[in-house]
């Protein structure tokens, strides 16, 4: 049993690892090099009566200097050298793909969780309640000796329907990881004995 | 029975609860049932892999057919090693009972124990490879796992540091405004391609704030206030988002992470604390704080991440699944990637985890540690968060000379950053036991918002706290162009700016009104950082200090820094000036200043000094700035010292009692070994009901077996998971175990009478070769094993009679007396 746990243990990684891959594979694809990404930026101060510029182009890396890049030149042969020494030339590179990509899987992450908290403070205990009535939510809570509400909704859902068995190995595990969080919680937030 | 009790009623001096041992207070688990003896392997972090593990049931099981078995064999040869008992004594029926040789949470791993687990594992694995191709190919595959888990972990770690950096930069700016062009662009990226003038290049027409959005324009009082507004709102909405989801998901994923990383290393268990929804929830969170514009940053918090990547990517391997001992030198290898893709620094990431974080640190780790830096920072890079291709926001390149003269002024930076270091830590560590022991620990979520609509409220209106810490550093360390806009370069002009110098080097300058403001502001910034960073580290979110204290320290060295360089300016014949600082020359750089200062305060905050002086110019790119570094350094170490020996790490150890044995510390009362008195199992005379009711009715986390009660002569160890484990099993699948069965450790079993039900033997669990000390053995000499061995306990005999045990719990306690603290704050009883 507990080497079918490991094994368990294994593929699931292995399908995390999957799952990661794939991402990197879809990432790759959006950051495909945009022409927009590349830019080379050269500042101009002031020079004499010329006023400062900023001149942006889209060349590669060794053709970014002054002399590429800063079209038209506003002033004569002579001054050129003078007027590029002052110049800052900075070569840049970005991917907005990578730019977008992290962005919106940061907001659906974030999105995710915040819908799982939701559900878990507020909607799974009033769905308890309309499904078992008040009688054995009482009868529950006596049953369990525990002043968190929520935290055994799932117990009371699983006992009360027979389910594929997958679905309960699910579950158990959720409410094992609400146990564990509980206890967490418990000792960081309540007790102050770790992490204070 | 009962002379179990009259024995334990002789208990010399004090009984201890042995090896830090701590029973759930969990009703409901403790009684005994199969819930409490649930193998280890079920609370073994979390869970989130089981759930995704149920609906990959289909997919092959034979893929790691050597290894699966390994529990078994390792648990043979171990037995065959020590005592050179026959394995035949072992049951053959008996499958290897799942959860033997594991730990409670909360408790200490014996690294000798682990450390020869492994050894016995790998004798195995390479007796075997001569055998077969494919035990050799085994061999082969297990010797490179190792640094395959370091590969992993450094992609992992990066991509995660590149993400954090990408949305933390873009949430940043989402609290001023937003990207016409793209909502998911910041500021910087906004802007990327459009035109700009010259006079207006900090601003761009698709980048618009958010009054500028509501109000249509970007000047007037409205404005200014709608944005001011929207910038606390902002604020509140992450700083709560990031308390409650911390609360919600994973209570772990709150503050830094490294004083407990530090005690997990040295040994010590926490459960979860580096699991999946731990790493999920502060991967999220920590990017919610640094966004909300709170004093801390990302680099405590990233070390934390990348231990809990290390710790995931371990549960691949059979490794370092299933030894506590190996698992640690790939954490203490994670910790050097932490730092490696915070700081872009792989070599000073490296020596961090050496210098700070590790207990145990061979050399395998170090090059594997190397290893693991250098693919992060190279995954890192390769993402490129900042459009720089730099790792990190700060990097600075300068190359101007400092001269000899200029040491003093570094000098007293490091005696501001020892002397801020050491009232931080007094401050903080004061405020932290006031949140844990009065009413204010009650409402974190009210403490979080209030701070953050304190933070917000102050620091909008002052552009040096308004930016990210990330951003003012530099700032800071930036050193002033002929093209800077910022206020830090308000210098006068000087009229004949054609013949001047050109690009960097440009020569001193007199100070100007933009410069002016921007100095009373930086004092008034670092005022508010000092304060606010004191209240703010601890806070029951992701929380880093590095940044906030090298900001303080920045903005230190840069006001030095200018007044340096105004002293040199208009007294340039002055006898100290003269000879290297003519009035054309640039001969001070007040960005080398700031960069000094923030070396010399975080310093002095973490006690840090060879990795911190790596770390920084790591970050400069400069090898020249190593002198003065390494004075302010060594500064502000000492001066910090003399106020206190403890880093904010140790006395956050301290604070919460974690089980840690500075490795660093000389011990120097001087006692005996002898103090300890405690339950003890015998060899072949015990029945399985009385050693339960003995396991029931104490607390200790081992037994010693002894050969008989008359004569306590020691035969061995027996640790209790392994023992309840044990009998647990036995019940469950032996036949004929009751409670008058005999428990027989000995080799032979005892003769016995025919009708009786057969014996139970344990042989197998137990440990054959305890370290043991005299009664007279000095204590600093046993503090010195228990530190160097990395041991969980050790048995005190007398005249080759066991006397008692002492554990390593019993040994912090002991110090702690000694040192005249309370010993009970030791582990959180």
């Amino acid at each position: 049993f507990e080497h079918h746990r490991y094994d368990l243990k294994m593929k699931s990684l292995f399908f995390i690892e999957s799952v990661f891959l794939a991402g990197v594979v879809l990432l790759s694809q959006v950051t495909a090099k945009n022409s927009e990404d590349i830019r080379c930026k050269c500042i101009c101060p002031p020079y004499k009566d010329v006023e400062g510029q900023i001149y942006k182009q889209n060349v590669s890396l060794k053709d970014c200097n002054c002399l590429h890049v800063v079209d038209p030149m506003p002033v004569d042969g002579k001054d050129v050298e003078a007027y590029c020494l002052r110049c800052e030339c900075k070569y840049e590179e970005r991917s907005s793909g990578t730019i977008k990509f992290t962005i919106i899987m940061y907001l659906s992450i974030l999105g995710l969780l915040l819908l799982y908290m939701v559900y878990l403070t507020l909607l799974e205990p009033m769905l308890k309640r309309r499904l078992f009535g008040h009688s054995q939510l009482i009868q529950n809570y006596d049953d369990v000796g525990d002043q968190q509400p929520f935290a055994n909704a799932h117990n009371v859902l699983s006992r009360s329907h027979s389910r594929p068995s997958m679905l309960n190995k699910v579950e158990h595990a959720q409410q094992r990881w609400r146990r564990q969080v509980q206890e967490q919680r418990k000792s960081v937030f309540d007790r102050h004995v770790v992490l204070s | 029975m009962s002379d179990f009790w009259t024995r334990r009623g002789r208990a010399r001096v004090r009984t201890l609860r042995a090896g830090g041992f701590r029973m759930r207070e969990k009703p409901g688990c403790c009684d005994g049932g199969p819930e409490g003896l649930h193998p280890p392997s079920d609370d073994d972090d979390d869970d989130l892999v089981d759930i995704a593990g149920a609906t990959l049931d289909f997919s092959s099981t034979d893929d790691v057919p050597p290894l699966s078995s390994g529990g078994y064999e390792e648990h043979r040869s171990r037995a065959g090693m020590n005592g050179n008992g026959p394995s035949n004594l072992m049951d053959p029926l008996e499958d290897p009972v799942p959860g033997l040789g594991t730990y409670e949470d909360f408790n200490t791993i014996d690294w000798v124990r682990e450390k020869s687990k492994d050894r016995d594992r790998h004798r195995e694995i390479t007796k075997n490879s001569r055998r077969s191709t494919a035990a050799l190919l085994h061999s082969v595959s297990d010797a490179f796992s190792g640094w395959l888990l370091m590969l992993l972990v450094g992609l992992m770690a990066g991509a995660l540091a590149g993400g954090i950096d990408i949305a933390a930069h873009w949430l940043t700016d989402m609290k001023e405004g937003v990207c016409l062009r793209g909502f998911w662009f910041n500021r910087e990226h906004c802007c990327w391609t459009s035109e700009t003038t010259f006079q207006d290049r900090d601003r761009c027409a698709v980048w618009q704030t958010w009054g500028e959005l509501i109000t249509g324009t970007s000047e007037g009082a409205l404005s200014y206030i709608l944005n001011y507004l929207l910038y606390i709102v902002w604020a509140l909405l992450f700083a709560f988002l990031a308390v409650t989801l911390v609360r919600a998901f994973a209570p772990y994923a709150c503050g830094s992470g490294i004083p407990e990383i530090k005690t997990i290393l040295s040994g010590f268990i926490i459960r979860g604390y580096l699991g999946k929804w731990t790493l999920i929830t502060k991967t999220v969170t920590l990017v919610l704080a640094v966004s909300s514009g709170l004093s801390l940053g990302k680099e405590g918090p990233l070390v934390h991440v990348a231990c809990c990547c290390a710790n995931i990517l371990c549960h691949l391997f059979t490794k370092y699944r299933k030894n506590e001992a190996k698992r640690r030198e790939v954490l203490s290898a994670a910790a050097a990637v932490g730092v490696s893709v915070a700081f872009g620094a792989p070599i000073g990431g490296v020596l961090f985890s050496l210098e700070e974080v590790s207990y145990y640190f061979p050399l395998k780790t170090l090059w594997r540690s190397f290893f693991a830096a250098l693919v992060a920072a190279f995954t890192l890079r390769s993402i490129n968060p900042f459009g720089n291709s730099r790792l990190v926001l700060f990097y600075v390149e300068f190359h101007t000379p400092w001269h000899l003269v200029e040491l003093l002024p570094f000098v007293l930076l490091g005696i501001f950053g020892g002397l801020w270091g050491a009232l931080f830590i007094r401050a903080n560590i004061a405020w932290c036991r006031i949140r844990k022991t009065t009413r204010l620990g009650r409402y974190p979520i009210v403490e979080v918002l209030a701070v953050t609509a304190v933070t917000a409220l102050v620091a909008y209106p002052n552009s040096y706290t308004r930016m990210s810490g990330a951003e003012l550093i530099s700032e800071l360390f930036n050193d002033c162009s002929l093209l800077d806009s910022s206020q830090l370069c308000g210098y006068q002009q000087p009229a004949n700016i054609s013949e001047t110098g050109v690009g960097n080097s440009l020569a001193d300058r007199p100070a100007g009104p933009g410069l002016y403001t921007a100095l009373w502001q930086l004092a008034l910034a670092l005022l508010f950082k000092m304060l606010i960073t004191v209240v703010t580290f601890g806070m029951k979110v992701p929380s880093g200090l590095f940044i906030p204290s090298m900001a303080v320290g920045a903005i230190a060295g840069r006001l030095l820094g200018v007044g340096m360089e105004q002293l040199a300016y208009y007294n340039h014949d002055w006898l100290i000036f003269r000879g290297w600082c003519t009035p054309e020359a640039d001969c001070i750089t007040p960005g080398l200043y700031a960069m000094v200062g923030a070396a010399a305060c975080l310093g002095g905050v973490t006690r840090m000094t060879v990795s911190l002086v790596v770390i920084m110019f790591e970050l400069t790119g400069g090898l020249e700035y190593i002198v003065p570094l390494m004075a302010a350094a060594m500064t502000s170490k000492w001066v910090a010292d003399a106020f206190g020996r403890e880093g904010i790490y140790e006395a956050h150890i301290r604070l919460n009692g974690y089980p840690f044995l500075e490795p660093k510390e000389e011990f120097e009362h001087s006692s005996l070994a002898v103090d300890v008195m405690l339950a003890l199992l015998t060899q072949e005379s015990m029945t399985v009901g009385e050693v339960e009711a003995l396991v029931e009715n104490t607390r200790y986390s081992g037994f010693p077996v002894v050969v008989s009660q008359e004569s306590p002569r020691l035969v061995g160890f027996v640790l209790r998971r392994d023992l309840v484990i044990s009998i647990d099993n036995a019940r469950k699948r032996q036949d004929g175990v009751v409670s008058a069965s005999l428990v027989v450790f000995s080799e032979h079993a005892p003769p016995q009478a025919s009708d009786g039900p057969p014996p139970l033997r344990l042989r197998g669990i137990m440990d054959l070769s305890p370290f043991t000390v005299t009664d007279h053995t000095p204590m600093d000499i046993t503090v010195d094993i228990f530190r160097k061995l990395g041991l969980r306990q050790c048995l005190v005999t007398h005249n080759g009679r066991l006397l008692g045990i002492i554990t390593k719990k019993d040994i912090l306690k002991h110090m702690a007396q000694m040192a005249n603290r309370d010993p009970d704050s030791i582990l959180f009883n």
